[in-house]
């Protein structure tokens, strides 16, 4: 559960190496989980140790959007290699969260 | 048609080019997944392609294994770490996948089988963003993605019969593997 921490208004997800289907139930679960009984507005996905993603993540991404972006809130992604870079970008998702360094 | 074309010969040396070819069967069960997609990735590990040609190959693996999974068998949930079905009450029905791989004059084609509910429009399952599952969070990305980050695709399915999904990418392999000209 150290992946996920509250700071301030901001949840932190920290995700796993490799993101699919597989893994994506777990991320969004607590996530959501988190967003609910912190009452957080922001989410920031941590993809430091992050070196695979496919359609999955962004359907974990897609839907914390959903859920936080009707009370005004935002989503950012930081870290990201190349690779995840790529797959956001063909996404378009880019359009709807904030890449940061 | 992806077709596979009879092996050259190098006019230097007079020496065929390698051909390898591999095929594996497994269980749809989401922990599958990453299985099958390094299976791959190490099965290319010796034409020495970039880390780029590598996520590419299995980021599409796992778009085509994941669908066979979820779509084809409707296995929407796997095992826990301990073993457990999460959730509980979920049941998880019998299947294979079926993951042929074959290498030949540097081109790599991959084929995932499934035998399970198939498509009854293939067209509209292609178009980005559609997803027949939408109440999963599926983002509806997967072909867009093979397609994306393969040279070729082909979809071939059958309702209720199965699903098969072929796919061809032309690596820039090592040296020792002579590119055809023009390319």
């Amino acid at each position: 559960m150290e992946d996920f921490k509250v700071i301030d208004d901001y949840l932190c997800v920290k995700l796993p190496e490799e993101i699919d289907h597989h893994k994506s139930a777990y991320i969004s679960e607590n996530a959501d989980r988190l967003i609910l009984a912190e009452q957080v507005s922001n989410v920031v996905f941590d993809f430091e140790d992050t070196r695979f993603m496919d359609s999955s993540g962004i359907g974990v991404i897609m839907g914390r959007y959903r859920k936080i972006s009707c009370f005004g809130g935002k989503v950012f992604a930081i870290h990201a290699d190349r690779q995840i870079k790529r797959i956001l970008t063909m996404s378009g998702l880019t359009r709807i969260i904030e890449i940061m360094e | 048609m992806i077709e596979i074309k009879p092996q050259e010969v190098c006019e230097k040396t007079g020496k065929g080019f390698m051909k390898n070819e591999m095929s594996m069967e497994f269980d749809a069960i989401s922990n599958n997944e990453s299985f099958a997609r390094v299976a791959v990735a190490a099965f290319v590990t010796h034409l020495n392609p970039t880390l780029e040609e590598l996520s590419d190959i299995k980021t599409a693996v796992s778009e085509a294994v994941t669908n066979a999974i979820i779509h084809g068998y409707e296995n929407v949930y796997g095992y826990g770490r301990h073993g457990e079905v999460r959730p509980v009450c979920c049941k998880i029905r019998d299947g294979k996948v079926y993951l042929r791989c074959r290498i030949e004059n540097g081109v790599l084609y991959i084929e995932v089988e499934d035998k399970g509910v198939g498509m009854e429009n293939v067209d509209k399952a292609m178009e980005p963003m559609y997803t027949s599952k939408p109440e999963l969070e599926r983002s509806g990305m997967g072909f867009s993605f093979m397609e994306a980050f393969m040279d070729e695709l082909e979809v071939e399915s059958t309702p209720l019969v199965g699903t098969i999904v072929r796919m061809k990418k032309k690596l820039k392999c090592g040296d020792w593997v002579k590119m055809p000209e023009g390319e």
